[in-house]
């Protein structure tokens, strides 16, 4: 089986924000850019699974500018094959994400696509499901376990009310949850060895599609502030205050 | 104008969810139908026609529908999106799981996780974890909608709408059910419970998780809640997890236990009324969001605060 894994170069989860003065975004000079932490349990995943013997190739595919190569340069020390970068310094929406990604799958046929759940930048747990239903596939999302079942994939889902198990008719597509994995770190040989492992880089403007924002930004501001309130001196004070307040 | 609304329930209940997606969807304008996709899943199309505001109930009953799987739930919508101007769902794992494919279907970027809206072209919607608010405007012909539900009301009752059999096409399914593990609860639920005692790490086991957390959360008649740390310890079930990648909570009163307050876990609860911290360390990030801080063990702080209600 082969598996493609779209992995996106975002602001490391560590990292406090700073919205910019003048409102047309957050601040990200000389923030530090990290693999999204879904995208590295999403190529975890797939490493298991070509140890596990059930995956042959490994894809990892990033859509971003030119240090997104970074990023699959993380993906390939991690274990993945080979990595296809589709360089762009526009901002590309998750419709249109899932579109490149489309025409990547059609290019190299694989079995699985593993994307991450969501982007710690956007926030917009979108783009996974729009690729399964552009190509007319099934979809696990929000995976805590993937593993085959003769002729199918069984997926548990974190769902609102616990977990939920699907069969998907492969190919299909992941997306993953926090707790499928662990992700390791990647091996000093193995980074070594991921400078040489082929990343091919390519265009938007080679597939016949349009990117084009859809939205377009009127502000983006900071969130409101809370306060930080006081500590209390015992449970007694903190019961009594919180009658006052008539929380209790 | 008119608004489409896909009903949140199990086929026996209508979750509340569905009244704060309807107030969302009034803000948008026009007329608002609702979606109740199940199988025998009639008392909840009864009771969605009950809410106040509404022009008709769509109810599609079939037992492709009955776990209201992506698939199938595209192959129903996206055909009727022909008479809608935009469809909204809540921001569940169900909504998330199933509007992209409908967007994308739509050649439409979706809206996701809104908090707000301004007309029918302009969105609210929290962003890196909840650190920044962003505000687009969609130049879309059709939207395509995920609702914060902490961010709206709940629609009234009292309405009386018509309820509408619609056939569902049974797709061929790539996809298929299983199996569910639902917790079965007579706590109040997380997302819509007046108050939350959530635990961390801290509690150090899922024995001290039940034996500290329960007695407390039963006293205040709280929903439970957990740090994603405590949840991925096994100390509390995976439903339990607040944060920007868990469940987002704005109860009236929060009470973290034993929780550092990071970023992650702060986006899921930071818009509560009234924070309590019980943390050992006073330098905790948790105290900056706090209204009341208690610096203590939470060993003996819970007991006694459990003891005090
Ligand atoms: C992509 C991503 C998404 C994430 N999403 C979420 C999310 O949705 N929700 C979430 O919660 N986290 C999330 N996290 C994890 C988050 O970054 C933190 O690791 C996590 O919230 C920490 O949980 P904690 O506060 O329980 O544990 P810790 O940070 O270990 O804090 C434990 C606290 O307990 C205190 N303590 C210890 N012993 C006692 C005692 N006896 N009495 C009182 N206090 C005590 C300590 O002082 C400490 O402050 C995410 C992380 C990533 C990378
Ligand atoms: N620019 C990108 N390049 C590669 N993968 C992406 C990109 N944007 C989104 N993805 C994938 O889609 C997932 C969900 O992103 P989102 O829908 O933006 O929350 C991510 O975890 C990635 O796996």
């Amino acid at each position: 089986m082969k598996v493609l894994v779209p992995v996106k170069r975002v602001i490391d989860y560590n990292v406090k924000v700073r919205v910019k003065p003048d409102q047309s975004g957050v601040d990200l000079a000389n923030v530090k850019m990290s693999m999204n932490p879904f995208d590295e349990i999403a190529v975890e995943e797939a490493v298991r699974m070509k140890e596990a013997g059930t995956a042959e190739e490994i894809v990892a595919v990033s859509i971003g500018p030119q240090q997104a190569q970074e990023t699959l340069r993380t993906a390939l020390a991690m274990g993945a094959d080979r990595g296809i970068l589709v360089k762009t310094d526009e901002t590309v929406e998750p419709l249109a994400v899932a579109k490149i990604l489309k025409n990547v799958v059609e290019a190299e046929g694989p079995d699985l696509v593993i994307l991450g759940k969501q982007a710690i930048d956007d926030d917009s747990n979108q783009t996974g499901q729009m690729l399964a239903s552009l190509l007319g596939w099934p979809q696990g999302t929000f995976a805590s376990g993937v593993k085959t079942e003769g002729e199918k994939l069984h997926v548990t889902r974190e769902v609102d009310g616990g977990l939920q198990t699907v069969a998907l008719e492969g190919p299909a597509i992941v997306t993953t949850d926090l707790r499928l994995n662990e992700p390791r770190y990647a091996s000093l040989p193995n980074i070594m060895k991921a400078k040489k492992k082929p990343i091919d880089t390519r265009e938007p403007d080679e597939f016949d599609i349009d990117i084009a924002p859809r939205l377009s930004v009127v502000k983006v501001t900071e969130p409101p502030q809370r306060e930080a309130g006081e500590l209390v001196e015992d449970v007694p004070t903190l019961v009594s205050k919180l009658k006052t307040e008539g929380a209790i | 104008m008119a608004v489409l609304v896909i009903a949140e329930h199990d086929n026996a209940a209508l979750s509340d969810a569905t009244h704060k997606t309807v107030s969302a969807a009034a803000k948008f304008g026009g007329d608002i139908d609702i979606l109740v996709a199940g199988e025998g899943a009639g008392s909840v199309a009864e009771a969605a026609a009950g809410i106040d505001g509404i022009r008709k109930v769509l109810h599609a009953d079939d037992p492709a529908l009955k776990k209201q799987l992506a698939e199938a739930m595209e192959a129903l919508i996206v055909p009727l999106m022909d008479g809608y101007d935009a469809v909204f769902a809540a921001a569940s794992t169900s909504g998330k799981n199933i509007m992209p494919r409908i967007a994308a279907q739509l050649d439409v970027m979706q809206l996701s996780d809104i908090t707000g809206l301004e007309g029918t072209d302009t969105f609210e919607r929290p962003i890196y974890a909840g650190n920044a608010i962003m505000t687009v405007t969609s130049s879309d012909p059709k939207k395509v909608v995920t609702v914060r539900t902490t961010s709206f009301d709940a629609a009234g009752e009292g309405g009386s709408a018509s309820i509408e059999t619609l056939e569902a096409s049974a797709a061929a399914a790539k996809s298929e059910f299983v199996s569910e593990n639902i917790v079965e609860s007579d706590r109040p639920d997380l997302t819509a419970a007046k108050r939350v005692v959530s635990g961390g790490r801290a509690l150090g086991s899922d024995e001290d998780f039940e034996k500290y957390m329960i007695p407390l959360a039963d006293k205040l008649g709280a929903a439970i809640g957990a740090s994603r740390a405590a949840v991925d310890a096994g100390y509390a079930p995976n439903d339990y997890q607040v944060g920007q990648t868990g469940k987002i909570v704005a109860p009236e009163l929060y009470i973290a236990i034993g929780i550092s307050g990071a970023i992650q876990h702060l986006a899921g609860m930071k818009d509560s009324k009234i924070i309590v911290a019980i943390n050992k360390d006073e330098e905790a990030p948790i105290f900056q969001v706090a209204d009341y801080g208690l610096v203590a063990d939470l060993f003996n702080a819970v007991p006694e605060l459990t003891e005090a209600l």
